[in-house]
């Protein structure tokens, strides 16, 4: 009899290549996806040490952080934004790896092209130089985030070296209350267990709001596990799962997809699995969720209000809460729904995908973008842009007074053109709240998608469930 | 890669929890295709003025503080993004060792593949090395990585973990990749196997 495993077991165990005397594993990588930012010091380093790339078809490269998300008939402003760019679609030829540029439908952020192609699949290590790689844990892999070195490393041999981390269960029971999405569930979550409350670990997401969650709703838990701390979570795959992948481009064909999902059946954990930890949540209390703060552990629900420093003395946090209400320009005691937004943003690896594009939609259809405010949905790939154009969104997106872009990561890190002035109070569906990401002095609420179209709309921070 | 043995330099207090890679070193700075040069941009918002001229009352920004050796910081130093451009930056700027009572997973291992050793202690000894490290050009701190062991001005020692695999390869300023690459025949041998158990994928 053997000892029941995790999920986190089960695909670990079948990816060792070697384990060293004192513990460290040699993985194989079976997907690694690339982008211009955290590569071309990895390719030089190639270059420099005469290596190659062992398996290129493994590595799917697609620009997505410095691409403009409008006027790309045009030659883009920023130089050094353009030699990055360049610089990848030069390494890419160089060593041989498949790549989408920006002018191909498939082009989009990393997180949303690797599901939407079936590049990402149950079962699999993946790995990418960005820490929101976790979103692919979604389909049941594990898929972290890595340095430029170890982009090199796994470019060069198709392993990463590793500490085997621990494991924790968050178990989600009940079913979310209406008006509650994944990204409020999310946030509750690294409420919780707090910024930090995941290091060392990958986080299995399990219970009944989990199961009932889309695939795109899992992917924006997963997405978020590195605000938590976590390198990697994951949810068993299931019918949903399977479903998801079925044609899609580079997904099994007929045939090998039969064989594939019978094996991925095998993989979730089994009864009686120990992790190292467990946490459960409970669905049915969360409601809408705001960050008031500058760390995504400084949030809390849509009818609270801003908290007293204070309050965090016991946590030794006193003097982090004070400075993050001094750089967001709030005061204690002042309720969520007073704070005033001046921009909005539904976009990001993490609300990108079609669902959320309906989501906010749906919020804005017949409503306008109030006067002070600018607000913009970003597609999170060429094809997401293309069902919602399909399916007649941008038109209320564009009647309802917000801008339509083209795909890319665009103002969740501000790497491109669109980013916040100082002092501006942005409502947004990405993933950080930290000082100066989405421009120097900026404010960032991370929200649902219909959350941020609400508060659009609004003008300031509204409670979805208060929407006629 | 730089061999890290001993180190002994000013230790500059970063009396901050949860200090992100976005501080550290701002997207406007991840533009470059090279690895260095990044240290003027260290802590970029927390160093300069929005005109760029320098904040006079940050810890960098002053005389003691300047040639740094070594950072003292608050818990969770490091969390968010992967990128590796932050500890490039604290290397570019002269700073070989960080010390905080924790990290985030990512940016601890992007530390020892840039000869750059992460120490975590306990809050007690974070205090006290907080402290030390206030005294200005006085601040000096000795870290034998041989030892395990940061030696304080008064000559007082705190000992200190470090998973033994990461120290052999920070001593003798190994390669990750060139170690791995001895192995060459184990993963021929996987994915022959992967191919025939595996092969949709």
């Amino acid at each position: 009899m053997t000892q029941p495993r995790t999920l986190f077991q089960k695909i670990w165990d079948s990816h060792l290549v070697d384990t060293q005397d004192d513990g460290t594993c040699l993985i194989y990588i079976d997907r690694h996806l690339t982008h211009e930012v955290t590569s071309p010091q990895a390719f030089e380093g190639l270059r420099k040490t005469g290596r190659k790339v062992r398996a290129p078809e493994k590595t799917l490269a697609v620009p997505d952080h410095n691409v403009p998300t409008k006027d790309r008939h045009l030659p883009i402003e920023d130089d050094i934004a353009q030699l990055q760019l360049d610089t990848l679609e030069k390494n890419v030829r160089e060593f041989g790896i498949p790549y989408y540029p920006m002018d191909d439908i498939r082009q989009g952020i990393v997180h949303i092209v690797g599901p939407e192609q079936g590049f990402t699949l149950p079962g699999m290590t993946i790995v990418c130089g960005d820490s929101h790689t976790a979103t692919h844990g979604a389909f049941g892999s594990i898929a972290m985030g890595i340095g430029t070195s170890e982009v090199e490393h796994v470019l060069a041999t198709q392993t990463l070296l590793q500490a085997v981390p621990k494991t924790m269960r968050i178990t989600v029971n009940g079913k979310l209350q209406p008006g509650v999405e994944s990204k409020d569930l999310v946030l509750a979550i690294i409420g919780q267990i707090g910024t930090a409350g995941g290091t060392g670990y990958v986080i299995e997401y399990a219970g009944e709001a989990i199961r009932d969650l889309s695939m795109e709703g899992r992917m924006t838990v997963c997405n978020m596990t590195i605000e938590g701390g976590a390198r990697a979570g994951l949810i068993a795959p299931d019918e949903k799962t399977y479903d998801y992948i079925k044609g899609r481009p580079m997904a099994p064909k007929a045939g090998a997809y039969e064989q594939a999902v019978e094996y991925w059946k095998t993989l979730p954990s089994d009864e009686g699995a120990v992790y190292d930890t467990e946490v459960v949540v409970d669905a049915t209390k969360i409601e809408p969720y705001v960050t008031w703060g500058t760390s995504p552990e400084e949030v809390g629900p849509v009818s609270g209000s801003v908290p007293d420093p204070a309050d965090f003395a016991a946590q030794g946090k006193e003097a982090k809460i004070q400075r993050s209400l001094e750089y967001m320009g709030l005061t204690a005691g002042t309720k969520i729904t007073d704070i005033p937004i001046d921009r909005a943003f539904v976009g990001s690896c993490t609300n990108g995908r079609i669902e959320d594009m309906r989501a906010a939609a749906a919020v804005a259809k017949g409503r306008k973008v109030a006067d002070r405010v600018s607000a913009m949905i970003v597609p999170g790939s060429g094809l997401v842009k293309e069902q919602a154009e399909q399916e007649g969104l941008d038109k209320i997106f564009i009647e309802a007074g917000f801008e339509w872009r083209e795909a890319g990561c665009s103002m969740c890190l501000a790497m491109n053109a669109d980013r916040l002035e100082t002092g501006e109070h942005c409502a947004s569906t990405s993933n950080r709240n930290f000082e100066g990401r989405q421009g120097r002095g900026g404010r960032t609420h991370l929200m649902s998608p219909a959350m941020a179209v609400a508060a659009a709309i609004a003008g300031h921070i509204v409670d979805i469930r208060d929407l006629d | 890669m730089e061999k890290f043995t001993q180190l002994r330099g000013v230790a500059a207090p970063l009396d901050m929890v949860n200090v992100d890679t976005d501080l550290i070193i701002p997207k406007q700075h991840l533009k470059t295709i090279e690895r260095t040069g990044l240290g003027k941009y260290l802590l970029d918002e927390l160093r300069y003025n929005e005109d760029g001229s320098e904040k006079e009352d940050f810890v960098l920004n002053q005389p003691a503080y300047r040639d740094a050796k070594i950072l003292v910081a608050g818990d969770n130093f490091g969390c968010g993004s992967s990128r590796e451009h932050a500890p490039w930056a604290i290397d570019d700027f002269g700073i070989r060792c960080v010390i905080s009572t924790s990290f985030a997973d990512i940016f601890f291992n992007n530390c020892f593949k840039n000869g750059i050793l992460p120490i975590v202690v306990s809050p007690e000894d974070l205090e006290k090395l907080m402290d030390d490290a206030g005294r200005g050009s006085n601040a000096v701190l000795t870290v034998d990585l041989e030892a395990q062991e940061i030696t304080g001005p008064d000559g007082g020692t705190i000992s200190f973990d470090v998973d033994q695999f990461r120290k052999h390869c920070l001593i003798n300023g190994l390669d990750d990749i060139g170690l791995t690459m001895e192995k060459e025949n184990k993963i021929t041998d996987f994915e022959a196997k992967r191919a025939q158990s595996q092969p949709w994928l």
